[in-house]
């Protein structure tokens, strides 16, 4: 047997002697997630709530305008839809923040509560980038999961509310159509927001989730053994 | 091919921790000196710093002042991937409270170190099995740590500790959670891979079946080294060594 240390002083400078692929990091960031159901529901369901939230608002200020144009086409009243709109932005804009600070916030504490397994995983040779990069990715995935079921759900309540208002589903079909909200002229249809919205879901949940991996991931293993939970 | 009489020695090596003012010198000046392939069980009351000594050969935590050597190379003197690169594949630990990932199947866990060195996975899945059957689990490698056993869930964690073939065993009181026959028997299995396997063995320990199977026992208290006992003195005075434990 040679020096325990031979291969270790022999290859300096040889990066990745230690290597966790991304096809098993995913699956054990699958395992994570489905083994523990309950809690990964909890992590997401500020950013399930927020994107739900966005994609209600979003629906309504479309569904406003399909109404405002049935209303004037049958009563001859002009409505004014849009004052409604800058209101409704400003009021996903909080809910988006809100979202963030609950996801920091479980985030946190599922990273708290793993302490002990990643004290474990370092003393299998895992690498502070593993720990790091298995959180993010959890955090992303759950933050996309979270917020495609939250626009679905978002949307879909809102539809409901609008049937009446919009000629039934023929109307609910224009709504979804057509224009959600309008910047700077040009309008984005509903379906695109609502996609951005899903996508801005997993990117806030990787964002808040940078610094309570970060900090998981520096601590010395000891420290990250002793804690019990 | 060097080869070193020593595989572990310590200089110095001092930990203290300021709690509220106080200092606490839960390692003081210790100076140890660990041959390869021998088996060392560290002794001694609670409190006394084994799991402190266990944290700092295996590279876990940093001493306050003092040096630990392995095979004559400065723990300290590592960068980060060395270090990881160290515990992946030289060091494997075993701990009281047997530490499986619990989302994990046994096998899972036994092969995510082989998988860290690099391993494909079908080599990884063959030698897992096959380190399963060695701790007499080769049934259960489906089966999550909750569905285990105290005794099994050790077994399992000693399969994991071999994966990569290290050429150390840290444990920490690795009997300490288990009843007296179940002890008794993950110490013949630690006993066993020690000379089958030339590995050399630092077990933490309050468990007096560990002393028959010690080549040496380092006896600490109050973070010092109290007494170091070889295997041929100590069966003259495991009386006595029972009455102090009291
Ligand atoms: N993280 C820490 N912060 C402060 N003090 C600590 C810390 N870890 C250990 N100590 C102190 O260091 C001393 C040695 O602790 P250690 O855990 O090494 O003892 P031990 O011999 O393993 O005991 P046991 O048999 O109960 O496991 C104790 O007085 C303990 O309170
Ligand atoms: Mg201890």
């Amino acid at each position: 047997m040679g020096s325990v240390l031979e291969d270790v002083a022999g290859k300096r400078g040889i990066e990745k002697q230690i290597v966790l692929p991304w096809s098993k990091a995913l699956q054990m960031t699958r395992e994570n997630i489905f083994v523990r159901l309950g809690r990964s529901a909890i992590t997401a369901s500020g950013i399930f709530l927020g994107i739900a939230f966005l994609a209600a608002v979003l629906f309504s200020a479309a569904g406003q305008r399909v109404a405002a144009a049935v209303i004037e086409r049958d009563f001859g009243q002009a409505q004014n839809p849009e004052e409604f709109q800058a209101r409704i932005i400003w009021l996903a804009a909080m809910s988006l923040v809100v979202a963030t600070v609950g996801i920091v916030n479980s985030m946190l504490m599922s990273v708290t509560e793993r302490y002990k397994e990643i004290g474990t995983m370092k003393c299998l040779g895992a690498l502070d980038t593993f720990i790091v990069r298995l959180f993010l990715l959890e955090a992303g995935l759950l933050g996309i999961l979270g917020s495609a079921l939250g626009a679905f759900v978002g949307a879909g309540i809102t539809m409901l509310f609008f049937v009446g208002r919009v000629d039934g589903w023929g109307g609910i079909l224009e709504t979804w159509a057509t224009t959600a909200v309008e910047i700077g002229g040009t309008g984005i249809p509903l379906w695109l927001c609502i996609i951005f919205g899903v996508m801005l879901g997993g990117i806030l949940s990787v964002l808040a989730s940078l610094y309570p991996a970060w900090r998981a991931a520096k601590m010395p293993p000891a420290a990250a053994l002793r804690s019990e939970f | 091919m060097s080869v070193y009489e020593y595989i572990v020695r310590t200089k110095d090596l001092s930990k203290f921790y300021t709690l509220g003012g106080t200092e606490v010198r839960a390692l003081d000046d210790v100076a140890l000196d660990i041959r390869r392939g021998e088996y060392v069980s560290i002794m001694g009351p609670s409190g006394s710093g084994k799991s402190t000594l266990f944290n700092m050969i295996g590279g876990l935590d940093k001493p306050t002042k003092g040096t630990v050597f392995i095979d004559e190379v400065d723990m300290a003197q590592l960068t980060a991937s060395e270090l990881a690169f160290l515990r992946c594949r030289k060091i494997g630990y075993i701990f009281q409270t047997f530490n499986l990932i619990p989302v994990m199947t046994a096998l899972e866990n036994v092969t995510l170190p082989m998988v860290f060195a690099g391993l494909t996975t079908d080599d990884a899945l063959d030698k897992g099995m096959q380190l399963l059957k060695t701790v007499g689990l080769g049934e259960r490698y489906d089966h999550k740590p909750t569905e285990l056993s105290g005794g099994q869930q050790q077994r399992v964690a000693i399969a994991r500790a071999f994966a990569n073939d290290p050429a150390i065993i840290l444990a920490d009181e690795p009997t300490g959670n288990l009843d007296l026959r179940t002890g008794k028997e993950i110490i013949t299995l630690l006993k066993q891979m020690n000379e089958e396997k030339k590995v050399t063995v630092i077990s933490a320990t309050h468990d007096l079946k560990m002393i028959d199977v010690s080549d040496r026992v380092v006896w600490i208290r109050d973070g010092k080294i109290e007494r170091i006992e070889d295997r041929k003195d100590i069966d003259l005075q495991v009386g006595q060594m029972e009455y102090e434990e009291e």
